[in-house]
């Protein structure tokens, strides 16, 4: 097996770390994305969360995941009937994929052997209940980017083209990442994903070196490096695994709801999206801490990474985004 | 301080050898260079272990690249036959014209170059001045080398037998890297405003394998200096302090990735660091300095190129195909086609027995469309002559961060074009991004004479080459006077005429447009100004950010 470079072994970039564990805890915030410098660990950092989260339990073969044999597509031949253990599903979302690659098609090898009609999955299917990663997703082109939207809002694939009626379930955690340089990315598009952060290359010549020489060392021995790493990685593991049992017990009590709507009225965000998310990434920020309740101290935590990218854009205030937020919160929350 | 044409030579020619020894570890090499008899030599003295190269053209598509079902034998066999992709084959990959590979195929190839390959890849990079190949590429290869002014009377012959390199590939995992090496690697970078973590990695292996090319164990200063010289130094973007000594260096660190400059005066890394630092020095030609601080510059004025060349169009956005003949003007959609077929080749064939493949009829074809739709290019022209030129660019500058903040989802890209003294300046490249734009306009010079002639000149021709790659542009141009520096030098007269022409030609192209007087009385020449341009006339007294990017949204029919 392919060792995939430890999640405990990446150095500093904690804000991103940070918001990868919380939409583990809670798949329900809706995503995350990431923005940065080539060469900062984004993409080491995706691969390297799903490597650390528990396998899931699939019905064998299906295409979707399903979890229970109910859950199976009538059109999934593939699917057995045992239940089995598979890693949590990380699709990589190619920038030159087509439509039919992504949502799924026609089989033509069966259509053109068999003159039979039958649905081929797509990578919607394959990501059901785990990660789609989009690397450089500001480059994605306009009409994935489209359809990529409505399967996120609504959890489900639904495929209507070349006689095929077809639906599954695709509830996934959207990572995207991408360098702002290049294209920035559209409202529509960044209010979907939960979560956002920067990522900066560190400044810090000890953190640089850090770095390099972690990386070296895994690169020249990778077994043994993740073996040494193993340990950590446990330990998140367990603290999210313990997250999600807790999370339906955390109580947001009617002080927090007052505190997430204030900031969001306060920082002018467009619509609902905002206040919920935050609400739910707090959450779930104190069910991973091991808290009972939702406290200041989670809202401003999460802040940060949960609205940066709702404010409607000042293109003449030359602070970052977070920095106007990081200003709101000690207004707001004072 | 000094590097000789022949040395240039000799050091990528190094380089390509260090790259057959590690092909993993070094990811490749960017080769800048007109394709040329020099550069055909240089890829002829390539270590045999490299060969064969595969050539890719960047127009490639992703089937052909990364396999993919073969048309026309999946139609002659009844059945599907996947072709393989070019990289599955043996041998070095080639990318040639890479300043022109589209984006996405740049991230799709970082992203094999990242799941770790044997293959070296070479970036033939043909670009001219700020062309260059992506840098999702480039930062992930270990060499850059510039053949540019390399004759062939320069070339040496450069021999190494091939069992050399193939006891340097076995040595590879056996030379040991110290962590001090690793350090002094990371420092040198750091201090040469290296950003990229990717570039002190490169550059440990670069020294790995220049150690294992001379028969060592261990890394030694001679190949860390051979790695910073060939890794570090091009990437470089500013030179680290001249001198010598202990002396603190305070200001060599950019303000965005300053680290606490490595000096401690009993550091027993100082050593070797400054050697390296001394390395670097030498790798750099002379006046490398002022290239390097043009290079910047250029930079900030064109960003990562991304906005111009990028895509000037989308083909369109593609609709569902429609049954149809193919023609002239439409396109076969072959799959939708074979979809549209497979379903009945059981009963056509049972139709007619004796005909074997596949059976098409008529209704089956399917037809590709497309929805046009182009992007718009906004050209600000921004007069930044005379006494109120600070107060008229600080507001154009605030409308185009505006129309870009809030329209971009509207497919407007932005350019600005300013005027003032001896000529028009393009200050923003056309773009979509709102962080390269801040970056462009950040610090603009103001004053002087109005040579109009020269402003609509420079936003005419920006207007035909985005015309070219398929935008459609409009023009809004800023200004409270009249011109007075024509083609020929100062005049008014001649200034007028001359600006007169250009409004004609302009008028000629048919761009939709707004002038935008800001005086605060309006002024009729300007308003003949724009009659004669065919654009809007729009007295905008105390014009400010968001007036401006208003009427220009609303004038150039948003």
């Amino acid at each position: 097996m392919k060792h995939v470079f430890p999640f405990s072994a990446i150095v500093g970039q904690e804000q991103m770390k940070q918001a990868m564990i919380l939409t583990a805890v809670d798949p329900g915030i809706g995503g995350v994305l990431v923005f940065g410098d080539r060469g900062t660990g984004k993409s080491t950092a995706v691969r390297a969360l799903a490597a650390l989260l528990p396998p899931i339990r699939a019905v064998m073969g299906s295409a979707t995941n399903a979890e229970s044999l109910e859950d199976v597509a009538d059109w999934d031949r593939m699917a057995g009937q045992e239940i089995t253990e598979r890693p949590t599903p990380v699709v990589d979302l190619p920038l030159g994929a087509t439509e039919d690659r992504v949502v799924g098609a026609l089989d033509i090898e069966r259509a053109i052997t068999h003159g039979e009609k039958a649905f081929e999955p797509g990578l919607l299917a394959r990501a059901n209940r785990g990660y789609l990663y989009i690397d450089e997703v500001n480059l994605l082109e306009d009409h994935i980017v489209d359809l990529l939207l409505d399967v996120a809002q609504s959890g489900e694939n639904l495929i209507e083209r070349e006689g095929l009626s077809v639906r599954h379930d695709a509830r996934f955690v959207l990572v995207g990442s991408g360098n702002p340089e290049e294209g920035e990315l559209r409202p529509q598009l960044l209010d979907r994903f939960g979560l956002s952060v920067e990522v900066r290359s560190p400044s810090d010549i000890e953190e640089r070196i850090e770095v390099i020489r972690r990386r070296a060392a895994y690169e020249a021995n990778p077994a043994a490096f993740t073996e040494k790493w193993q340990e950590a990685d446990a330990e998140i593991r367990a603290a999210i695994l313990a997250g999600r049992a807790a999370l339906p017990g955390v109580e947001a009590g009617a002080a927090a709801l007052r505190d997430c709507a204030e900031l969001c009225l306060a920082l002018g965000s467009d619509g609902l999206r905002g206040e919920l998310t935050l609400l739910r990434t707090a959450r779930a920020q104190a069910a991973f801490e091991g808290a009972s309740e939702v406290t200041r101290a989670h809202l401003r935590g999460v802040a940060p990474m949960a609205l940066s990218h709702r404010l409607r854009r000042d293109p003449l205030d030359e602070a970052g985004s977070s920095a106007r937020v990081m200003r709101l919160l000690d207004d707001v929350l004072a | 301080m000094k590097q000789d044409r022949t040395e240039t030579w000799v050091a990528g020619h190094l380089a390509l050898t260090l790259l057959a020894v590690d092909p993993r570890g070094l990811g490749g090499m960017h080769l800048r260079a007109r394709a040329s008899p020099v550069r055909r030599a240089f890829l002829d003295l390539a270590p045999e272990a490299l060969q064969p190269f595969l050539r890719l053209p960047p127009t490639l598509d992703e089937a052909a690249l990364f396999g993919g079902v073969d048309i026309a034998q999946s139609l002659a066999a009844g059945r599907i036959v996947l072709q393989q992709g070019l990289l599955s084959r043996p041998g070095t990959r080639c990318l040639t014209m890479a300043e022109r590979l589209p984006r996405g195929r740049a991230a799709q190839l970082a992203q094999v170059l990242d799941a770790g390959s044997d293959e070296a890849v070479l970036l033939l990079d043909e670009g001219i001045e700020d062309e260059a190949a992506p840098e999702a590429l480039t930062d992930r290869l270990a060499f850059r080398v510039d053949l540019d002014g390399v004759r062939a009377l320069d070339i040496a012959e450069l021999a190494l037998a091939p069992d050399e390199i193939a006891a340097a590939r076995a040595r590879l995992s056996d030379v040991d890297c110290p962590d001090d090496a690793l350090v002094a690697l990371a420092v040198t970078a750091a201090r040469a405003g290296v950003a990229s973590l990717r570039a002190p990695l490169l550059a440990l292996y670069a020294a790995r394998a220049h150690a294992a090319l001379n028969r060592r164990n261990r890394l030694e200063n001679e190949d860390l200096t051979t790695a910073v010289a060939l890794v570090l130094a091009p990437r470089a973007t500013e030179l680290p302090e001249e001198d010598e000594s202990a002396e603190p260096p305070p200001e060599e660190q950019p303000p965005d990735d300053d680290s606490p400059p490595p000096e401690d005066s009993g550091d027993p890394m100082a050593l070797p660091e400054d050697m390296l630092i001394e390395a670097m020095r030498a790798a750099l030609p002379e006046g490398a300095l002022q290239a390097l601080q043009a290079r910047n510059t250029a930079k900030t004025a064109r960003g990562t190129g991304a906005g111009a060349r990028k895509r000037g169009n989308r083909r369109g956005r593609p609709l569902p195909s429609q049954p149809g003949r193919p023609s002239s003007d439409t396109r076969l959609d072959l799959i939708a086609t074979l979809r549209a077929a497979a379903p009945w080749q059981k009963s056509r064939r049972a139709a007619e027995p004796g005909r074997s493949g596949l059976i098409l009829r008529r209704e089956d074809f399917r037809v590709k469309v497309y929805e046009e739709r182009s992007d718009r290019l906004v050209i600000f022209l921004v007069d930044a002559s005379g006494s109120a030129a600070m107060a008229r660019l600080a507001e154009a500058k605030g409308a185009v961060e505006r129309l870009l903040g809030d329209a971009y989802a509207s497919r407007d890209h932005v350019a600005l074009v300013a005027f003032r003294g001896a000529g028009a300046q393009l200050l923003l490249p056309p773009t979509r991004s709102l962080v390269q734009a801040k970056r462009a306009l950040g610090g603009l010079p103001g004053g002087g004479g109005t040579p109009l002639a020269a402003g609509l000149t420079a936003a005419a021709d920006l207007a035909e080459s985005g015309r070219a790659q398929g935008m459609t542009p409009a023009l809004a141009l800023l200004t409270d006077g009249r011109a007075n520096i024509g083609f020929a030098g100062p005049g008014r007269a001649e200034a007028e005429a001359d600006a007169t022409r250009v409004a004609a030609r302009i008028a000629r192209l048919g761009l939709p447009g707004l002038v935008l007087d800001t005086n605060t009385r309006p002024k009729s020449a300007l308003s003949d100004l724009a009659r004669r341009m065919g654009a809007a006339y729009l007295p905008l007294p105390r014009a400010d950010a968001g007036a401006i990017s208003r009427s220009v949204a609303d004038a150039l029919g948003g």
